[in-house]
């Protein structure tokens, strides 16, 4: 389910690499000492044979005797023996062929030529290896020493292949010890690795369920270890246990400011009805007191209905009818808007900046939308300082009308931006706190949003009406 | 091609056969001393070992080989009475005659003759004379060998040459077996060598004989002689030349024989050797006008 990024499978792979490395690192340091050690060896034994060849050889070589000396030199099997004169020419050698008597060593080729060069460089009497890798062969010198006059050297060649059944043997045992132990590692790290991971991959499972699945059916059990990952664990834990408790303190604060707002909202209504109430309640007592007379009934009918009809205009402005037919929003509306706002703003001396970037009839009812803008920016102009700013644009966004208010000012605080939408909530003397509802719900049935903002001494109302009306 | 193991087992018969009456009468003769030299393939030693007893046999007396690396060491020996009878070279014979008497001379081929070979490694395909082979590397055989140092000089000589500064290094390989081991392993580029050796060891070992080519032989030289000291008893040395003749009648001498490649010893007179004494007084005299010719040199400057 985490695909190849798992942990599960990160920690042992990787465990295996280190291991894996570990082996290519340690064995290669044990074949480079091998072949160091090979080569030392090669060159020990070469000496102590080449010392019993030159002590051989003194004889013949000194009396010319290139038979005896090349008998001493025969059957050497891949090795080259040369015995060269003090003139760096060969006196005698195992393959007379390849190297006939008399021969300048130079002559040979680069490989001798090189070998030459070493051997006439070389000053003391001690024996030396030669060796380049770009060399068919690698070659120890050994002087021939009499009286301590060196009068000839012998040099041994060995192929450069000498080296190989030897490493290749060390590097057979290398390799099969170290196969030997990352069988053994490589199960041990991926266990370990599991061990590791499995809390890891259990803890995360539960946290991808946060949000997802309702806490209460997330069940999750602690695991008992005493590092970060049981740190970690025992924390998320403690978290879960935080969330669910807030959970439920949300609940109760969002029924009781329910019941709070139901409350506000029977309250304003009880009160906005209970004033035309207590009027018509008056206006019946008094005609029971005195008035048989037509005129005082004229009278009292009067009082009685215009108690009613402020009741009906409280329901009505309760009951706001958004879809009533209205012609197209033209940008024209938009200016008539402007007019109306204007007298107000000019009393105030406000600085009205009105931005109309609308060009052509919008699909969607003109009535409520001069509502909505009426009523944003009359409180706009309202809530502004004497001589401020009242800002409002217009413009179709990706298939929305956005209207934007903003004024600066008095601003809203975040307490009562929470109950600016509800009916009866009025911040300011003489007003209905109806103004706002009316917009909330106007919106709310065009399918649209509405936001407030609140910003360095700015109140901004941002609406977004869907242009594409579900019908 | 001789089988030497077809042949070894019978003459071991015999020489067990032998063995007990031999026990009894060697003690009451000194040991007889024989020199041997490299003028045939002394290195087998089985051969060696069957001719001893072969001889211990038929002369009642103990019999023991003396081999030296040089012809030069044996011929001292001799000279000096250290061992009585050697097998030698013609040429240390030819120098010291009036020291030594000829025994018996080994038939070879029917005649008491043979040849000195000139040989280059098979793979010289181009050497027609011994001429063509100046500024390489010769191998000799020994200093008194007449086929393996003499002839070739001679040669070099009569050609106009002189033998000492004509290649550019010579060696001895002491032994006739070793030149042609020398040749063929291409640390020589030529060499002279017995005719009588190389045959004998085309026969036993073609494998080594193959790889040289022999260029030109010499003329016919009489064979490498047995030769006794004038000190040896003539009694002994009837004896023992008695014995040596007879070799070839005897069904296990003719054995030996085969083992030695030979048909027989026959008796001869120092003439068989003018040959080689023509050689050497050529070369006596050849190196005599060198000398001259640099004291003249020398004494003009």
């Amino acid at each position: 389910m985490y695909g190849r990024n798992s942990l599960r499978y990160k920690i042992p792979i990787n465990l295996s690499l280190a291991i894996l490395l570990t082996a290519l690192v340690i064995g290669s340091v044990l074949i480079w000492r091998s072949y160091e050690e090979v080569r030392n060896d090669l060159f020990r034994s070469s000496v102590e044979l080449g010392t019993v060849l030159a002590r051989t050889l003194v004889a013949p070589l000194k009396h010319d005797d290139v038979w005896q000396a090349y008998q001493i030199l025969r059957s050497a099997g891949s090795r080259i023996y040369i015995v060269m004169d003090e003139q760096q020419r060969v006196f005698v050698s195992n393959q007379p062929t390849r190297f006939p008597m008399l021969t300048e060593l130079h002559s040979l080729g680069p490989e001798f030529a090189a070998l030459q060069e070493k051997i006439e460089k070389h000053a003391s009497l001690t024996p030396f290896l030669h060796e380049r890798s770009e060399d068919e062969r690698l070659y120890v010198v050994i002087p021939v020493v009499d009286d301590g006059i060196q009068i000839a050297n012998v040099v041994i060649g060995y192929p450069r292949s000498i080296y190989w059944p030897h490493l290749l043997s060390i590097a057979e045992r290398v390799g099969l010890t170290s196969l030997i132990v990352m069988l053994i590692l490589i199960p041990i790290g991926w266990w370990v690795g599991n061990r590791t991971v499995d809390p890891l991959v259990r803890l995360s499972q539960v946290m991808s369920q946060v949000g997802s699945k309702p806490l209460e059916e997330i069940d999750y059990q602690p695991f008992d270890r005493d590092d970060e990952i049981g740190q970690l664990g025992r924390s998320f834990d403690a978290m879960l246990g935080e969330l669910k408790e807030k959970q439920i303190r949300e609940g109760q604060v969002i029924v009781s400011e329910r019941l709070a707002a139901i409350g506000r909202l029977a309250a304003g209504i009880a009160h906005e009805i209970n004033n035309p109430l207590g009027g018509m309640m008056n206006a019946i007592n008094t005609y029971r007191r005195f008035g048989r007379s037509a005129r005082e009934t004229e009278q009292t009918m009067f009082l009685l209905e215009r108690g009613l009809k402020q009741i009906h205009e409280t329901v009505s402005a309760l009951l706001v009818e958004a879809r009533q037919e209205s012609h197209d929003l033209t940008p024209e509306d938009i200016e008539d808007v402007r007019l109306l706002v204007q007298s107000d703003a000019q009393k105030k001396g406000l600085q009205l900046v009105w931005d109309n970037k609308l060009d052509r009839p919008l699909s969607l009812p003109s009535t409520p939308v001069r509502q909505v803008l009426m009523n944003l920016s009359l409180n706009a102009v309202q809530a502004a300082e004497q001589a401020g700013q009242v800002t409002l644009s217009v413009a179709r966004v990706d298939g929305l009308l956005e209207i934007r208010v903003s004024n600066d000012g008095i601003t809203v605080s975040n307490e009562e931006i929470g109950h600016l939408f509800e009916p009866f909530v009025s911040n300011r003397p003489g007003g209905t706190g109806l103004g706002l509802w009316i917009t909330y719900q106007i919106v709310q049935q065009f399918g649209g949003d509405i936001y407030v903002q609140n910003e360095r001494g700015t109140t901004s109302f941002m609406v977004h009406l869907p242009l594409e009306l579900a019908a | 091609m001789v089988d030497s193991r077809q042949l070894l087992i019978p003459l071991l018969c015999l020489m067990l056969a032998f063995g007990s009456s031999v026990a009894v009468a060697k003690e009451q003769f000194p040991t007889l001393r024989i020199g041997l030299t490299p003028v045939f393939l002394d290195n087998k030693l089985s051969i060696l070992r069957i001719w001893q007893s072969y001889l211990e046999n038929r002369l009642q007396r103990r019999i023991e080989f003396v081999q030296r690396q040089t012809y030069r060491e044996i011929t001292d020996l001799l000279l000096a009475g250290d061992i009585q009878s050697a097998w030698i070279c013609g040429f240390p014979f030819v120098r010291y005659s009036s020291q030594l008497t000829l025994l018996a001379v080994p038939l070879y081929r029917g005649q008491p003759l043979y040849q000195s070979y000139l040989i280059v490694p098979a793979t010289d395909e181009t050497t027609r004379d011994i001429s063509d082979l100046q500024g390489k590397v010769f191998a000799y055989s020994d200093p008194d060998s007449n086929s393996g140092y003499l002839v070739p000089r001679v040669g070099l000589r009569r050609m106009g040459y002189n033998p000492d500064t004509f290649f550019a290094r010579t060696f001895f390989a002491w032994a006739h077996y070793d030149v042609v081991m020398a040749v063929a392993e291409g640390v020589a580029q030529g060499g002279a060598v017995d005719g009588y050796v190389w045959d004998t060891l085309r026969q036993l070992h073609p494998e080594i004989t193959q790889r040289t080519r022999i260029v030109n032989k010499s003329r016919k030289f009489g064979f490498p002689p047995l030769v006794v000291s004038n000190t040896l008893p003539d009694e002994d040395v009837r004896l023992l030349r008695h014995v040596m003749l007879r070799m070839k009648d005897e069904p296990d001498g003719v054995l030996l024989l085969r083992e030695l490649n030979l048909d027989g010893f026959v008796s001869a007179k120092p003439e068989l050797y003018e040959g080689i004494r023509e050689n050497v007084l050529y070369m006596n005299q050849a190196e005599l006008n060198v000398r001259q010719k640099q004291f003249t040199v020398q004494d003009t400057n």
